[in-house]
């Protein structure tokens, strides 16, 4: 592993188990087993991919471990704490773990820089100009100097992601649920925003869940890649990216890496085959 | 229309060039919107003059001609009474809208927050609600004999009908602007560490707001529509009672006065309302002008 990532004041914070979760939702009586026994271990400071195909329950799991579903059994635990298992169906959102969301959630009517402050603000922590600065230094190290200004809608969605995750990481969070975030976004934009992110890894040194369908995302930003069973959802295959952070655009036409998508498309392929099979809805 | 080629134009040049100022009340003028506006009210004026007068068509005859309107409108000694000249004029206009401020500000500061509650707790919805989808559909003319019943005043009845109508509508926009706003804003906002009380102001308020506004454009126009209805039946001064006890006394173009002074001053407070949206929903405008509307 880089020695940057060693060198992390976070480490030690963000470390997930998910222990023999079972998810069934019952809309009109059939009930629909949406997670079944999973279990999956994430290390404090990993960035851990979740793949699998659209509508598998693998966004199930992140509402788990953010708090806003129950789960029928099992367990996940944060840090040695239980967030939700027996006796505790439903986990307490908090911005120990920040979702960002598949379709974006800045808020419309705050401008960059109260969306930004937003978190530390309701915490109540810090003074207002004590968070303002923050905001400004991060927004800074981010590269969005200049959109403080700006409301969510005028700007790209390139930007509103980078800006959503900047606004979480504000709280100083254990963990990033991410949920398909760049999966509006088109190829290009999309390998600028996987740098970006990397980028912003290494500076902050969070965990990170991120749910996607695309394996070769999964591969370029991940250092374990959990592939998903189509529903119900459990990981079928566990494995670790072995290629050194920090990773630029062209690793993906390394050897290794092209070997990593060998190994794996043929199980990702397996699983979309089956949703399709299935009629699984997009979600 | 703008001089952007020269990146810095000398001060001879900024003042040699003509340019028209977008917003500029030239600009304005020679827009095409104002021309078609101006087309639209000359089609309309002119069917009425033609029909009235020229073609003489049997349903207009006892309609008051353009003209005869128009002169009475501008006369300082009217025929029936009610001209722009004529003190009385003012005083009916001033009771109106006085009443419409009233009833419209009650409707709006007891109707937004009962919306905001609706929509935001079940529980409140599951009290509230059913009550008030039962009263709601309630024709506000079936209120009248119970509002002169209930208030013995007279200014109170004709106000409450109004509040009444404007209330409805206020309330149920508003709860359905809560409905529309996107669950994952109350689920980032929770992530972020927000309360109940400050997701309901950081989220529920301003997430319903364009909402709230369309509701509030449609409420003073109910409000406008309830408060005439209600001076016809009982009112001692205002436009709906001109309207009325002019019918009664065969003033005809006083009729006519009356409306055309209704659509206007209904018109004007809707633009105010809308200008009000625009100022607090600056997010919402400059959204909307990206997307081309």
């Amino acid at each position: 592993m880089n020695e940057s990532i060693k060198a992390n004041p976070n480490m030690g914070r963000g470390q997930i188990s998910i222990d023999n979760v079972v998810k069934i939702y019952d809309p009109d009586g059939a009930a629909v087993m949406a997670v079944d026994h999973c279990s999956l271990e994430i290390a404090a400071g990993e960035i851990c991919m979740i793949v699998g195909p659209s509508g598998c329950g693998k966004t199930t799991l992140l509402n788990a471990i953010a708090g806003f579903h129950s789960i029928n059994s099992g367990s996940i635990t944060m840090d040695g704490q239980m967030l939700c298992g027996p006796g505790k169906p439903q986990a307490t959102p908090g911005s120990d773990r920040i979702v960002v969301f598949q379709n974006g959630a800045l808020f419309p009517w705050k401008n960059v820089l109260d969306n930004m402050m937003f978190g530390p603000v309701m915490a109540g922590k810090m003074g207002i100009k004590e968070i303002k600065e923050k905001a400004f230094s991060m927004m800074a190290d981010a590269g969005l100097s200049g959109t403080e200004n700006n409301f969510p809608g005028e700007l790209s969605s390139g930007v509103r992601r980078r800006v959503e995750i900047v606004r979480a990481l504000m709280n100083d969070p254990s963990v990033l649920l991410l949920d398909e975030p760049y999966r509006a976004l088109d190829s290009l934009t999309k390998s600028v925003m996987h740098e970006a992110l990397l980028d912003i890894y290494y500076k902050n040194k969070v965990t990170i869940f991120f749910i996607t369908h695309d394996l070769q995302e999964a591969l370029f930003l991940g250092n374990k890649v959990a592939i998903m069973t189509s529903r119900p959802c459990k990981p079928k295959k566990v494995l670790t990216v072995d290629i050194p952070y920090p990773r630029s655009y062209r690793v993906v036409t390394d050897q290794r890496f092209r070997d990593l998508m060998e190994e794996t498309s043929e199980l990702v392929h397996e699983e979309a085959k089956k949703s399709f099979a299935a009629g699984e809805r997009e979600g | 229309m703008k001089n952007s080629n020269d990146s810095n134009p000398t001060a001879k040049q900024r003042q040699l060039s003509f340019e028209i100022r977008e917003g500029s009340l030239l600009a304005k003028i020679l827009s095409p919107r104002l021309f078609l506006m101006l087309v639209g009210f000359i089609l309309f004026l002119g069917f009425w003059h033609l029909a009235v007068e020229v073609w003489r068509l049997p349903r207009f005859a006892q309609m008051p001609a353009l003209r005869t309107v128009v002169t009475e409108i501008l006369s300082p000694n009217p025929t029936y009474g009610i001209s722009i000249f004529v003190g009385e004029y003012y005083q009916h206009i001033l009771a109106s809208c006085l009443r419409v401020f009233i009833a419209f500000a009650l409707a709006t500061t007891l109707g937004v927050p009962l919306g905001l509650f609706l929509g935001w707790s079940t529980k409140f919805r599951e009290y509230v609600f059913p009550v008030f989808e039962m009263l709601r559909p309630i024709p506000i003319l079936a209120w009248v004999p119970l509002a002169i019943v209930m208030f013995t005043s007279l200014e109170a009845p004709v106000i409450f009908l109004a509040f009444l109508a404007s209330f409805f509508v206020t309330a149920l926009n508003t709860m359905l602007g809560v409905e529309s706003i996107d669950e994952s804003y109350f689920r980032a906002a929770k992530c972020l560490g927000a309360k109940d009380y400050q997701v309901f102001w950081n989220v529920v308020i301003p997430g319903a707001t364009p909402f709230i506004f369309t509701g509030l454009q449609i409420s003073i126009g109910v409000c406008w529509f309830s408060l005439v209805a209600a001076e016809m039946v009982s009112g001692q001064f205002g436009l709906g009672y001109i309207i009325n006890t002019s019918y009664t006394n065969v003033r005809y173009p006083t009729i006519i006065i009356g409306m055309v002074t209704l659509g206007f001053i209904g018109y004007l407070t809707s633009a105010m309302v809308r200008a009000v949206g625009k100022r607090l929903m600056q997010w919402r405008m400059r959204e909307l002008a990206l997307s081309g509307n």
